[in-house]
C-alpha cells in the first residue's frame, strides 16, 4: 500500500505547450502548439507519440531526430520532466512553453535518443547506480528477470503506481532510515515495504542515499523569483551526482539542510564556522558582516515541485519524494559566496 | 599523506583517488615517454567551489593523434600513435604526415574520473577529427588495435555514450559496474598478504586492464 505522499508524486504533472520550431514547419499556415500534460516522473521523449500526430502534416520530408528546447537551451532528455521544470523555471511557467524539433539533433551537446529503448536503458542504469549506492551492490537489479524489468519500466512509463508497488519489492532495496524514520515507522500500523536483511538496525553503519543535485548559483540577491535571470546554457548549472553519506547513530536525525550542506560544503549554515583557522570568533559587527557576505546562502530547494522547508527530516524527504529509480533529485538555487 | 593506506575491497575513497591519480601520472611520465603526460584538472567549478579540504579533480590526456591507416599489422597492440607530432610543448602541432588521401587525423581525449557512486575510477574518452567533429563508435573501433576489439567482444566491457559528469558534452565511457571485483583479483595476485593494494598503485593496476580496452598499453615497469 503506497502512502499518500508517494501517490501525489506519481500523479504530479506539468502542462506543456509544445511549439514546432519554425525551421521544421513545411506547411502553411504553421500548426498551432500542442498541449500535453507531462508526468513529472516521466521523460520528454516518452511524450513524442502524443505530440507527433499534431505536427506530422507540417514536417518536411526526411527522417526524424527529435529534441526539445526551452528558450534556446536544448533539454537533456534523460532528466525527469519535473526536475527540468523545477530547475529551468525559477518562476513556474504554466503552461510551460517548449519548442520541439524534428531535425538537426545537437549531437555535440545531447547524448542520442533514438526511441523509448534509450529512455528505458537510461532508467535501468540509474536504478542500478542507485541500488549500488543503497545496497552496496546492484545484483538484485541485474538478477531481475527480463519480463520483470520490462514490467517495472512499463509501470513507470504509464504512471501506474499500483503495478510499480507490486514489483519494486523484488529490487530488495534497503530502506533509508535514521532515528526519525525508525520511530515514525514503529508508530505506524503499516510496515514499510521493501525491508531486507540490510534493514536490521545497526548492521549498515554508514548509509548512502542516491542524490542528484542541480545547482544554480546567482550572484545577487533577489526579491522575486521572476527576477532570477534565465539560464543560457547548461554550463550555468552545476550537476552533482553524489550520494549523501551518513553514520547511523542513535538519536541522530538529519534535515534536508544537513544533506544539502554536506554536498555543498561552502554553504555551511552555521555562521560561526569559518573556513580558515586564522579568523577569530569575535563579535565585531564589521567582521560579522564580512563573514555573512562571504557565506553563500541556499535560497531555494525544490523537490517534485515543492519548495522545501530545509528543516524537514531528510529520511522523510527521501522515502516520500524520490523518483522511481530511487534517486532524489533536488533543484537548488543558491546565492554565491561573495569573493 | 595517505600513501601508506591500502585498499582491500577494490574501491577507492575520493581522497584515495587523488593520491592514486598523482602516483599514476608521475609513473606514466617516467616510464611512458612516448606519450604526453596526464594532467590533473581540479574541479574548481565555475559556479561553485567544491570542498577544498581535498582537492577533487580528474586526470586528463588529450589530443592524442592517431593516424588511421588502412593496413593494420597483426602485431599491433597499441594505438597507432603519431609519435612525430607529440613533440609539443604548449601547443599541439596539428600538421600531420598523411600517407594517402584516405588517411584522416583522429584525435582522442581520455579522462579518468572518480565515480562517487561506485567508488572506483571510470574512463571517459572521445574521438574527433581535426575540424572537431565527433567520431562515432564504429569509427573509433576501427582505430582500436585488433586485440582491443576482441576484448570488447569477449568480455562484458561495453562502451556507453553518456554525458561527461562535468563538461556537459556526450563522451563514451567504460561502464564501471564490476570494477571492484576485478581490482580485488588483481590485488590477490600481486600481494601475498591478502586483498591489500596500496592506494598509489591502484590506478596503475586499474589502467593496466582498462587501458588495453582502448588500445593504451602501459609499460610493465609502471607496475613496480
Amino acid at each position: 500500500m503506497a502512502n499518500e505522499a508517494v501517490k501525489y508524486v506519481w500523479e504530479g504533472a506539468i502542462p506543456l505547450q509544445i511549439h514546432l520550431h519554425k525551421s521544421d514547419v513545411a506547411s502553411h499556415p504553421a500548426p498551432p502548439p500542442a498541449l500535453v500534460l507531462a508526468p513529472r516522473i516521466g521523460y520528454l521523449p516518452l511524450l513524442i507519440p502524443h505530440i507527433k500526430p499534431y505536427f506530422k502534416d507540417s514536417l518536411p520530408p526526411g527522417e526524424d531526430s527529435i529534441w526539445f528546447d526551452y528558450k534556446g537551451v536544448p533539454l537533456k532528455w534523460y532528466i525527469p520532466t519535473g526536475v527540468l521544470f523545477d530547475l529551468l523555471c525559477a518562476e513556474p511557467e504554466r503552461p510551460w512553453n517548449l519548442t520541439i524539433h524534428f531535425r538537426g539533433y545537437p549531437s555535440n551537446i545531447l547524448i542520442p535518443c533514438e526511441g523509448e529503448d534509450f529512455v528505458k536503458w537510461n532508467f535501468v542504469n540509474s536504478l542500478k547506480e542507485a541500488q549500488y549506492i543503497i545496497n552496496g551492490n546492484c545484483k538484485n537489479v541485474m538478477n531481475m528477470s527480463q519480463s520483470d524489468q520490462e514490467d517495472l519500466w512499463t509501470s513507470v512509463m504509464n504512471g501506474d503506481l499500483d503495478a510499480y508497488t507490486k514489483l519494486s519489492p523484488k529490487l530488495k532495496m534497503a530502506t533509508i532510515e535514521d532515528d526519525f524514520s525508525r520511530k515514525a515507522s514503529l508508530s505506524s500500523p503499516q510496515s514499510r515495504q521493501g525491508a531486507t536483511e540490510m534493514d536490521v538496525a545497526g548492521q549498515v553503519k554508514t548509509a548512502r542515499v542516491p542524490v542528484r543535485l542541480y545547482v544554480r548559483s546567482i550572484n545577487q540577491d533577489f526579491e522575486n523569483l521572476e527576477d532570477v535571470p534565465e539560464i543560457d546554457t547548461w554550463d550555468d548549472i552545476s550537476y552533482l551526482n553524489r550520494p549523501f553519506e551518513f553514520l547511523r547513530e542513535e538519536g541522530k536525525c538529519f534535515t534536508l539542510r544537513n544533506a544539502i550542506e554536506s554536498l555543498l560544503p561552502e554553504f555551511i549554515g552555521d555562521k560561526a564556522q569559518t573556513s580558515g583557522e586564522e579568523r577569530s570568533k569575535d563579535d565585531d559587527t564589521e567582521e560579522a558582516d564580512g563573514l555573512l557576505r562571504e557565506m553563500g546562502e541556499i535560497k531555494l530547494a525544490r523537490i517534485q515541485g515543492i519548495e522545501m522547508k530545509l528543516e524537514i527530516p531528510f529520511s522523510w524527504v527521501v522515502n516520500n519524494l524520490m523518483n522511481p529509480e530511487f534517486y532524489l533529485h533536488i533543484s537548488v538555487l543558491v546565492k554565491a559566496p561573495q569573493r | 599523506m595517505n600513501s601508506g593506506r591500502e585498499v582491500s575491497d577494490g574501491r577507492l575513497t575520493v581522497e584515495g583517488f587523488s593520491v592514486a591519480a598523482r602516483a599514476f601520472a608521475d609513473k606514466w611520465k617516467i616510464h611512458n615517454q612516448s606519450f604526453p603526460p596526464w594532467s590533473w584538472v581540479p574541479l574548481i567549478n565555475r559556479t561553485l567551489h567544491l570542498s577544498n579540504q581535498q582537492e577533487e579533480g580528474y586526470l586528463s590526456l588529450e589530443e592524442i593523434l592517431i593516424l588511421s591507416s588502412l593496413e593494420e599489422s597483426p602485431e599491433d597492440e597499441s594505438l597507432n600513435v603519431a609519435t612525430d607530432c607529440l613533440e609539443k610543448e604548449e601547443s599541439v602541432d596539428h600538421t600531420i604526415l598523411v600517407q594517402n588521401q584516405e588517411n584522416e587525423a583522429h584525435y582522442y581525449d581520455f579522462h579518468i574520473v572518480y565515480s562517487s557512486s561506485y567508488k572506483v575510477p571510470v574512463l571517459y574518452f572521445r574521438g574527433y577529427c581535426s575540424g572537431g567533429q565527433p567520431l562515432s563508435l564504429d569509427v573509433i573501433k576501427k582505430d582500436l588495435p585488433s586485440c582491443s576489439v576482441s576484448l570488447l567482444h569477449e568480455s562484458k566491457w561495453t562502451f556507453i555514450t553518456q554525458e561527461h559528469p562535468y563538461l556537459n558534452r556526450p563522451w563514451f565511457k567504460l561502464h564501471p559496474c564490476g570494477t571492484e571485483d576485478w581490482i580485488k583479483l588483481l590485488s590477490q595476485s600481486s600481494i601475498s598478504t591478502g586483498c591489500q593494494m596500496p592506494v598509489d598503485l591502484y590506478l596503475v593496476s586499474w589502467f593496466s586492464v582498462v587501458g588495453q580496452v582502448v588500445g593504451l598499453r602501459i609499460p610493465l615497469e609502471m607496475l613496480n
